[in-house]
């Protein structure tokens, strides 16, 4: 794409400074949304333009703002900027190089569900991201671009930063808000959903960085401009995370729709040393692997719908590749040792479920293996799979499953080879 | 006497204008950074005083500081070397890095150097994938990410910090 929407610092030097926001159209979208529009033609434009949430889900994002209750005060918004999944980058480059316009999506999210509060979670690795951002909102403030009576009006926000301190569960919507109220980020019962029952108990929407982001060139440019990127069911554009074995990994915003190849081989220059794509993880570490073993995979166009069609979720499009030199029982146990690293230890069937799993993954690399434990371990990630309380107990079971589903033989391998596979390094 | 609200009143009254008075229990994860500054970890004084501030019990404040990674209940080294090899970095050679650079520190992962200044461990992932090996630094109440490292990068970076920790040294004496 010629032109970027979010990623729009890569055109424009220093976007992250207030004055070159500011003249190229900066906080205008805001200014129109606030003085111009009702809160609920604002949710109305949303939902036209078919955004769906970035953070992994995809759930409308119009939809979701909708669902919050007018007869319950105050209402919150909450950024989610707690990214931690391997293989996920997307939202660091924009807090860090666009964060004004981050700042500016987070705006109009709050007019629209007309919040007076709203707070930045970041995972507590961004440190000096948080003190960076709190620096443009202190700048806000004193240019009256925020704070009370908002470009003339009765519409007052605050916006405040909150660090995480190392806990990928906390990503979780309502591990989230449990962390956000001081307390071990556990995810809660649901329902209630945060919509009703959020911060402080108080309706709450829960919007991702990206997604955020995408709001102010919507509501300058239109639902319509924004349909015309990407597909009928999956409008607009995509950061994808591309890592791995590939020769350059980056963040690339494209439309949704565009073949892995194209990801893969255009924008990241292919494997090193001409080397085969062995198997795809679209959504990071929880990904359900894709195995490449048909060049046609590769022509697949990566929306929420087609890459579930064969079989994965395309999640947060944290594409990360793994080549031919590659033996995937050493794959399967990074992600598994991951998971049981940040298992809450809230619900025994993914507390004891990735303890166990990686017990066994950890034998397998320790070469202590015996061919049996390859079933051992398909079995165990089945007890664990549908009995969980949150997504990451599921997440857990994604590469297991599939991985030794498609790679059998790798397991086996493994297991007989009884040393641990050497990982590739460029 | 409560020592945080002592050394740090200032921040203490800006960390709490964040929240809700009647929410006050949100401010407990930035008290402990905090309270982490200055020794690299929280002492057992501050769980106490962050407990009276928030009016939580001390044992609650202590749960927070068991269940996030990022805070230490134990001193360690000055700087902790965070060192990320989850899957995508580890594809790009993150395993290999780490042992490279224990070998050359002669420790194990997870263990401090001789001089007390640096423990190196392994992390999961910092969001920094595509610019792997990477790790992040912990010290002096700061995060700092170091990325596309080499073991010989690395170690350049570490005696520039010995350089710094002496010359301070030298100054206070
Ligand atoms: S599924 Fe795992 S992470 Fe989720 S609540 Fe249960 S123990 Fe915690
Ligand atoms: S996997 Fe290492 S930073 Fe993401």
């Amino acid at each position: 794409m010629s032109q970027y929407v979010l990623l729009r610092h890569r055109e424009i030097p220093h976007l992250d400074q207030l004055d070159v926001y500011l003249k190229h159209g900066g906080f205008e979208a805001a200014k129109k949304v606030i003085t111009q529009m009702q809160p609920a033609d604002v949710v109305n434009e949303v939902k036209t333009s078919g955004l769906r949430g970035r953070g992994g889900a995809g759930f409308p994002t119009g939809v979701k703002w909708s669902f919050l209750p007018n007869n319950i005060w105050p209402h919150y918004v909450v950024c989610n900027a707690d990214e931690s999944e391997p293989g996920t980058f997307k939202d660091r480059e924009i807090l860090e190089s666009n964060p004004f316009q981050l700042l500016e999506g987070l705006m109009i999210a709050s007019y629209a569900v007309q919040a007076n509060r709203a707070y930045i979670y970041l995972r507590g690795e961004f440190w000096q991201i948080a003190r960076k951002l709190d620096e443009k909102i202190a700048e806000l403030e004193k240019a009256g671009l925020l704070g009370d009576h908002l470009f003339g009006t009765n519409y007052s926000l605050r916006i405040y930063t909150h660090l995480g301190a190392g806990a990928y569960i906390c990503g979780e919507e309502t591990a989230l808000l449990e962390s956000l109220e001081g307390k071990i980020g556990q995810p809660r019962l649901r329902p209630p959903f945060p919509a009703v029952y959020g911060l402080y108990g108080k309706p709450t929407v829960i919007n991702n960085v990206e997604t955020l982001t995408n709001l102010p060139p919507i509501l300058e440019k239109g639902a319509q401009w924004y349909r015309s990127f990407g597909t009928e069911k999956s409008p607009g554009v995509k950061i994808f995370s591309l890592s791995g074995n590939v020769n350059r990994p980056g963040n690339y915003e494209l439309p949704l729709g565009t073949t892995f190849r194209e990801l893969i081989y255009t924008h990241g220059g292919g494997i090193p040393e001409g080397r085969k794509v062995k198997a795809i993880l679209p959504a990071g570490a929880s990904s359900a692997i894709i195995a490449v073993n048909d060049d046609a995979i590769l022509d697949t166009p990566m929306d929420y719908e087609s890459v579930a069609a064969i079989g994965s979720q395309l999640g947060s499009a944290s594409v990360i590749v793994a080549d031919e030199t590659v033996n995937m029982a050493w794959l399967v146990s990074k992600t598994v040792n991951f998971f049981k690293h940040e298992s809450c230890g809230k619900c025994t069937p993914c507390r004891e479920g990735t303890f166990w799993m990686n017990r066994i993954t950890q034998r397998m690399m320790a070469g202590r293996a015996v061919e049996s434990d390859v079933d051992l371990l398909a079995n165990v990630a089945n007890q664990i799979a549908g009995k969980c309380l949150c997504a990451l107990g599921e997440f857990s079971v994604m590469a297991v499953q599939t991985g030794i589903r498609q790679f059998r033989t790798d397991f086996l391998e493994q297991v007989k080879q009884q040393t641990a596979p050497v990982a590739q390094g460029d | 006497m409560n020592e945080l609200l002592q050394n740090y009143p200032e921040e203490v009254k800006q960390i709490l204008a964040k929240y809700p008075a009647e929410y006050k229990r949100s401010a407990v994860m930035p008290l402990l950074y905090l309270a982490q500054r200055k020794e690299g970890y929280v002492p057992r004084q501050a769980l106490e005083d962050i407990a009276e501030i928030l009016e939580m019990s001390p044992t609650e404040v202590a749960s927070i500081v068991g269940f996030y990674t990022l805070y230490y209940d134990q001193p360690a080294g000055r700087y902790h070397i965070q060192v990320c090899t989850d899957l995508p970095c580890a594809l790009r050679g993150a395993d290999k890095f780490l042992e490279e650079l224990c070998q050359r520190l002669g420790i194990r992962e997870g263990e401090t150097t001789p001089d007390g200044l640096f423990t190196v461990e392994a992390v999961k992932c910092l969001a920094a994938c595509h610019r792997a090996p990477v790790f992040q630094v912990q010290g002096d109440g700061e995060i700092e990410y170091h990325e596309n490292q080499t073991v010989e990068l690395t170690l350049a970076w570490m005696e520039q910090v010995r350089e710094k920790v002496r010359a301070e040294k030298e100054a206070q004496s």
